[in-house]
């Protein structure tokens, strides 16, 4: 489905990502592990097209998408997450979903519908799943910080993707709100058929959850397998885990 | 509930409307001048604050698609002869075109750097208009421009700029309320977000300032109206700065404080100014106490202190 081939960027002189590699196939659960500074979130900066990369190419649906600009990648059934709170914190919870559902149905550029009665069946179902429901109509910036984090993934949802990229979507949770989030997600991929690729710090998580990792070190891929393979790859051990067995 | 809240919000707008429809009657003629000064003004303060308000842009040289709707406007009446309705459709058209040209090179940048290449491509057309003495007469500007007789007395032309400031409004409104609005209000909370949920954020932001150059177009339009006359100082940018200051000063989260921050200022220069040349001094202070105590501007407040808003939101303001 997605296919990421030798993608190189650098900054000035700071090679951020210098030989990624990626393979997602449709309908699995795909980890991105790697220390600090491996490159991870530029790695997923490259496929939704925030930036572009300098060499390589990313593949989704047998087309060439890397020089695409992010909305035309969001519109080909890509859509993401950010690592750092990225919502509207102006707009309600409602209409924080219902930006990305109008744009999704098209109905961005009608000029003279009242938009309070378009979309609001999706936007609450969406908003339902993942438990915000009760809270539509607060302002989304004074949100708690787990609460944006799961309105940062409705407004996502709302693009209806193929596949979903979570840019470590349990960052500064607690270790309960960590399982809630990782719950949701697989819930999220069971009932809506979700693809999802998502990167994260926490070993244990990534590995009950995910279906295959690739790890990441020093912009390089070093591997992608299966979780026991990953596991029993001398090369991670030495490169990420420091020769210690993970978990 | 929502009944009891519509209602009030359709019963204040239909007062007011009321009260403006029989003002003239009862007030002196140069009041009566003065509320359609403020009209126009208002519509626009309002239609800048699509863009800024609404869409976030820095729309610094908004006086020049004024100028250039109230110019073409003066300029197919006078030099083409052309019939008045005819130039009163044109006229905004042409602003928009302007706004689409303009805008389309601004797009590609952002907040500042978007302002300071409106003020510069903006300016082109001010000298093009303080310049070209042949055609636009430059400094002198042009008068005694003919209007229609059902419009030529200052009461005629108050409510024809009432009622196309009104017909204006409720356009903005809708639009304001449309998803195209609000697509416009995420873009300005996060263009970055607005593009990774699929929106052409460029694209919209430009169809956003063809609208709001409509508008001003409208009101350049109704100036030639109620004024007969056209002058470069109209496309200054000094101006804009002025129209920029009503939006700040009525509250640009709201709907309608740009109508208020019109009024504001239009009543400064015409009572205050008419004992000293320096109003804009008082201007000054009004807006430095604004900034410290009223970040949300004039209509901002009242909304907050009065209104039954929303908790927690700023958004929703209305008329």
């Amino acid at each position: 489905m997605l296919t990421v081939e030798g993608i190189h960027k650098s900054f000035d002189d700071f090679k951020a990502v210098k030989g990624a590699n990626l393979t997602v196939e449709q309908g699995e659960l795909v980890a991105v592990i790697g220390p600090n500074g491996a490159g991870k979130t530029t790695l997923f900066n490259l496929i939704t097209g925030q930036l572009r990369p300098d060499r390589g190419r990313v593949v989704f649906h047998d087309d060439d998408i890397s020089q695409l600009p992010p909305y035309q990648i969001c519109r080909r059934g890509i859509a993401r997450s950010f690592q750092i709170a990225n919502i509207f914190p102006r707009l309600t919870v409602f209409r924080n979903v219902q930006v990305s559902v109008l744009s999704q149905q098209g109905k961005s550029w009608m000029l003279f519908r009242p938009a309070q009665k378009l979309a609001v069946d999706e936007t609450n179902s969406i908003l339902e799943s993942v438990g915000l429901l009760d809270k539509a109509g607060n302002a989304a910036g004074a949100l708690a910080h787990g609460d944006q984090r799961a309105l940062e993934i409705a407004i996502a949802l709302g693009n209806e993707p193929e596949l979903l990229i979570l840019d470590e979507p349990t960052a500064g949770m607690s270790a309960e709100e960590t399982t809630a989030t990782m719950e949701l997600i697989r819930r999220l991929a069971d009932s809506r058929g979700l693809t999802i690729l998502f990167c994260e710090h926490d070993m244990e998580v990534v590995f009950s959850v995910a279906q295959s990792i690739m790890v990441m070190h020093q912009g390089l891929t070093i591997i992608q397998g299966r979780p026991d393979e990953v596991r029993n790859s001398r090369e991670v051990q030495e490169c990420y885990l420091g020769g210690a067995e993970p978990c | 509930m929502k009944n009891g809240s519509n209602l009030k919000l359709f019963l204040l707008p239909a007062v007011l409307f009321v009260i403006l429809l029989f003002l003239p009657a009862f007030i002196p003629r140069f009041y009566v001048y003065i509320l359609a000064v403020i009209f126009v003004t208002a519509l626009l303060a309002m239609s800048l604050n699509m863009v800024v308000g609404h869409g976030g842009l820095f729309q610094f040289h908004h006086g020049v698609f004024y100028g250039v709707g109230a110019y073409a406007f003066a300029l197919m009446i006078t030099k083409a002869g052309l019939p008045m309705w005819f130039c009163f459709i044109v006229s905004p058209l042409i602003a928009a075109i302007v706004g689409l040209l303009i805008g389309w090179f601004c797009v590609r940048l952002t907040s500042l750097y978007f302002g300071m290449l409106q003020i510069s491509l903006g300016s082109l057309i001010w000298a093009i208009a303080f310049r070209w003495y042949s055609l636009t007469s430059g400094d002198d500007g042009i008068h005694g421009i003919p209007v229609p007789d059902f419009i030529s007395s200052t009461s005629s032309a108050y409510y024809f700029i009432l009622i196309f400031f009104i017909l204006c409004l409720i356009c903005m409104y809708l639009i304001y309320r449309s998803p195209f609005g609000s697509t416009l209000e995420a873009i300005r909370d996060n263009p970055e977000r607005c593009q990774a949920v699929g929106i052409n954020v460029r694209l919209h932001q430009l169809m956003g300032i063809v609208i709001a150059t409509f508008f001003a177009g409208v009101a350049g339009v109704l100036f030639v109206v109620l004024e007969g006359s056209v002058f470069p100082d109209m496309l200054f940018w000094v101006f804009s700065l002025e129209i920029f200051i009503m939006c700040l000063l009525g509250g640009w989260f709201s709907f309608a404080g740009p109508i208020l921050g019109a009024a504001i200022i239009v009543s400064l220069r015409t009572f205050v100014g008419a004992y000293t040349e320096y109003w804009t001094l008082i201007l000054g202070i009004i807006l430095i106490l604004l900034i410290f105590f009223l970040p949300e501007g004039v209509w901002g407040y009242i909304l907050d202190k009065f209104g039954s808003r929303a908790k927690g939101t700023v958004e929703g303001g209305s008329k």
